[in-house]
């Protein structure tokens, strides 16, 4: 599909900001959302990420008005919601089911919001038309959803929410119902469309390579509580705890105690090995080593690496790479290795030697 | 794989067993229901006399005043009862499905209602209750001065119809609400929908299939139904018309054919209405892991409302199951509101001279119920699980008996097995035989239905597991099958029999001496005098027990074998 942006046939309006100070929400005894404080730019695209039952539905759906228990305050674009009913919000929700009404053609779908707003019938026929434009759908406005392809219904449920031109867009889950392909191409074109919007969106997601590719910034979420915000990059690189280095990405973790003290201080890994702590790295009482697999090498040694000593478990080739399990005492540390044409590669049981450079890896207490 | 796929495909031959399954059972279905309902149509479109075909027959059904005004009374008494019956399933439904209420267990109780009490049965006790001079009118006289003509004629049939029908509606809607996910709702609130407007524009019209089909069963039921209207004496309507033509004119007076084909039109016509609305609309949307529409807490006010409405509505419906109770117990019950006095000779005199009606009910039911679980059991495995041949027309046939009024198929066997006399002398058609088929016929669509969930449930590679390990088709059905099936069997026997112990319409044509009638007909019989309603009404209780006693110990012995076999269904 291609994107047929006439930005101005919808105008959203300014983008506005959302912030959300102190929401706690409880089940019965169950504590499902913890002291969530978060503040969203305007026109930003945010990503709700975290495994499965860590809160990040259940906070979009206090933002969208469908869970009563709460506590503290969320205002968009300078108004409190929490208090308003959910059809009062003005707040739009892609769900994760689409929740397309199959009693109702796809222009049904997208003029039903338009309709509850009573607004004039021109005006209606003119914003339905629009918004299928904008997802390229018009030709298929008499078409009832069951007639649609898994994708196609994505985007009329999209066309659906846009056209009320609503305050911020809520995106639940929008791509976990396509098959890998479309997925790819749908996060694209979801990206470029709120580019265009400029709409504060959130979107909700358990998989961090759609998270990564289309949001300006992420939370991450785990047992109801925001574990840390900031860009992929900055989370990737720079993770605040080990449920963030081990959720985005691969990571390493050795145990170990430090010794030494001022200038002098080093890691000793238990099984062997010790790296120098580099001046100024914050390493906390109890903390485990952390590296990505591919900051460290095999075989051979960086300029300003240090060695650590290691027995191949196992090994997978992978194309590109090749992924090494190695054993580094009681703990099993996975490599990748750039694989070239030509390349032998070790087999398993063969000692061998990792090199890691101390600027490359973290300490990390929890 | 591309070996495999060179390789011609060849039809699986059927087994010979299988051609003899299909042809023993295409052989029953031609005898007792095809032939004889072919005969009545047939004999409809033909001349008296001289066997000439004419439409002449219809002609004069439409010229007859007394005719059109059945068939107007029919129709006009059937979609009343839908339209009263959805006035009460309707706040039912909702209630139960939209918000926490307590009495949401009471209310789908409320479905087995229909099952175990036939309306005809409460009709009697209804005319006591709410007739001329019965109990509510002769209180709101003395109290108000005022009378209100609930059982008047016409008003009687639709209010004891729709007060026994109504849980078709209510189920089926009630399943269909059930079905719809809550982001259907969630996602019209977000858009700004909300209250009466959101139910009305999302809510119903997604529940709109589950309603048609109970509204379209409710009206063929109505519409066929006889005794209800012979015992509050409701003559002009199609189906009584029917009985009497046949009865008192003689089997040779075309009219009552004509009556039949006309039933059995209007049959097929609901039915075709109602599929035809549903078609491509399976609104099922509930997703997995998702639970329905969303619970509302009732505020107090709302709570008061609820449960007073709920508290009429059962006490109306239950009112037949009240009034049958004291009339059965009542020495005198005329022109005041509670009988004069309490007996129970009634009883005593039902279990002596009239024991027989039980026994034979017993016999019937059971008989009838085996036959439909035998036959549908062996449809849905010809169906589901081979390529025979023919398997699909006996699918069709046995559901076909869905369109096919009991009134009809009574004088369609008394035609057909009339002539045919036994060496004594005595007719086929008055054979006892003769009623445990027709019964077993009329019930066959609803035992198949059972059948066929029975089959489904049962995962084809449990099956093959079985054959892998070395074991034969028939040793297969017999230890891994049919094993796994009881549960539904003994569900689809169930319907069949307790619907089959109450039915009376095809038995009111069929039966010809009391010596073999079963309850339903001595019912019948008693309460056409005054001084048989009691022993009418304790026979009534009787029947009533029976089928809540026999309905409930199979809810118990199904219950306990799904526990037992876990999730290995």
């Amino acid at each position: 599909m291609t994107v047929n942006i006439n930005s101005a046939a919808l105008a959203a309006g300014p983008a506005k900001a959302i912030s959300i100070s102190d929401v706690n929400l409880y089940y019965g005894a169950l504590h499902v959302l913890k002291d969530i404080n978060l503040e969203i730019q305007p026109g930003e695209f945010f990503a709700f990420l975290g495994p499965s039952g860590c809160g990040k539905t259940t906070l979009l759906r206090l933002i969208a008005g469908f869970n009563n228990a709460r506590q503290g305050k969320v205002v968009i674009g300078g108004q409190d919601v929490l208090d308003m009913p959910a059809w009062k919000r003005d707040i739009g929700m892609v769900f994760q089911s689409y929740a397309l009404w199959p009693h109702m053609t796809v222009a049904a779908n997208v003029a039903f919001g338009l309709e509850e707003r009573r607004l004039p019938r021109a005006e209606i026929d003119r914003r339905v038309k629009a918004a299928l434009e904008l997802v390229g759908l018009k030709h298929l406005a008499d078409r009832r959803p069951s007639q649609l392809s898994g994708g196609q219904q994505q985007r009329v449920a999209l066309a659906r929410t846009i056209a009320i031109e609503p305050k911020v867009l809520l995106l639940d889950e929008p791509l976990s119902n396509l098959d890998a392909k479309m997925r790819v191409e749908v996060r694209r074109e979801l990206r470029e469309l709120q580019q265009r919007l400029q709409l504060t969106t959130i979107f909700v997601t358990h998989d961090q390579e759609e998270a990564n590719t289309v949001c300006d910034r992420i939370a991450v979420f785990n047992e109801g509580s925001i574990q840390q915000v900031g860009t992929p990059m900055g989370l990737y690189e720079k993770p605040a705890n080990l449920f963030v280095a081990n959720f985005l990405g691969t990571a390493n973790i050795l145990d170990g105690k430090v010794s030494g003290s001022g200038a002098a201080r080093s890691f000793e890994v238990v099984g062997g090995g010790s790296i120098p702590i580099p001046a100024g790295a914050d390493v906390p009482a109890g903390a485990k080593l952390v590296f990505r697999p591919q900051y460290a090498t095999i075989g051979s040694l960086e300029p300003g690496a240090v060695a650590l000593e290691g027995i191949i478990a196992h090994r997978e080739f992978l194309g590109a790479t090749v992924r090494y399990g190695v054993r580094i005492g009681a703990s099993t540390v996975l490599i990748d290795a750039p694989f070239h044409s030509g390349d032998a590669l070790l087999e398993p049981g063969t000692t061998t030697t990792l090199g890691l450079k101390p600027s490359s890896v973290q300490w990390l207490a929890h | 794989m591309a070996l495999v796929a060179s390789v011609p495909i060849r039809p699986a031959a059927a087994k010979p067993g299988q051609i003899l399954a299909v042809s023993v059972i295409a052989l029953f279905l031609a005898i007792f229901l095809v032939i004889p309902a072919g005969t009545v149509i047939y004999t409809a479109f033909t001349e008296k006399g001289t066997g000439a075909l004419t439409i002449v027959n219809f002609i004069d059904f439409f010229n007859t005043d007394l005719f059109r005004r059945s068939f107007f009374n029919s129709v006009y008494v059937s979609g009343m009862s839908v339209v009263w019956a959805s006035a009460i399933a309707l706040p039912l439904a909702v209630l139960t499905t939209r918000f926490d209420f307590r009495g949401s267990l009471i209310i789908q109780t409320l479905g087995f209602v229909p099952l175990i009490m036939p309306p005809f049965v409460g009709a009697v006790a209804m005319q006591l209750l709410f007739g001329r001079n019965g109990t509510v009118n002769l209180l709101l006289n003395d109290w108000f001065g005022i009378r209100i003509p609930f059982m008047e004629g016409l008003n009687g049939v639709i209010f004891v119809q729709s007060l026994h029908y109504f849980p078709f509606i209510l189920i089926n809607l009630s399943t269909s609400l059930r079905n719809i996910d809550r982001s259907m709702e969630e996602a019209a609130q977000n858009l700004g929908s909300s209250g009466f407007r959101l139910f009305r524009r999302i809510v119903f019209p997604l529940a709109m299939p589950g309603y048609l089909a109970g509204a379209s069963l409710v009206f063929v039921k109505v519409f066929d139904d006889l005794a209800t209207p012979l015992l509050l004496n409701v003559k002009d309507m199609l189906a009584p018309q029917a009985y009497l033509r046949v009865t008192s004119v003689g089997l040779t007076d075309p009219m009552g054919y004509v009556i039949s084909v006309i039933l059995i039109a209007v049959s097929i016509f609901a039915m075709w209405l109602s599929a035809v609305a549903m078609r491509g609309k399976d609104y099922s949307t509930v997703q997995r892991g998702g639970g329905g529409l969303s619970r509302r807490k009732l505020s107090r006010g709302e709570s008061v409302v609820a449960y007073g409405v709920v508290a009429l509505i059962l006490l109306l419906v239950l009112s037949p199951h009240i009034g049958l109770l004291l009339l059965s117990f009542a020495t005198v019950w005329s022109f005041s509101p509670m009988p004069d006095a309490y007996t129970v000779a009634h009883y005593g005199r039902v279990f002596g001279e009239s024991s027989l009606y039980i026994k034979n009910t017993l016999i019937y039911a059971s008989l009838a119920g085996l036959i439909d679980v035998v036959i549908g059991g062996a449809i849905a495995y010809l169906v589901l699980r081979t390529k025979v041949i023919g398997r699909r027309w006996l699918d069709w046939a046995a559901t076909a008996a869905l369109a096919i009024p009991g009134v009809v198929l009574g004088i369609g066997y008394l035609r057909t097995f009339y002539g045919i006399t036994l060496p004594d002398g005595t007719p086929l058609a008055t054979l006892w035989v003769m009623v445990v088929l027709a019964l077993a016929i009329r019930r066959l669509p609803y035992a198949l239905r059972a059948c066929y969930a029975a089959l489904q449930q049962v995962s084809e590679s449990l099956e093959e597991a079985a054959e892998n390990l070395g074991a034969t088709k028939q040793r297969t059905i017999r230890r891994i099958v049919l094993p796994l099936m009881t549960g539904g069997l003994l569900a689809g026997f169930v319907t069949s029999f307790s619907t089959a112990a109450v039915e009376l319409s095809a038995t009111l044509m069929l039966i010809q001496s009391n010596s073999d009638a079963p309850i339903a007909y001595g019912l019948y019989v008693f309460m056409q005098s005054p001084a048989g309603r009691g022993p009418g009404a304790a026979l009534g209780v009787i029947a009533v027990i029976m089928v809540a006693l026999c309905t409930l110990l199979s809810h118990y012995v199904i219950e306990r074998r799904q526990k037992a076999l876990g999730t290995a269904k």
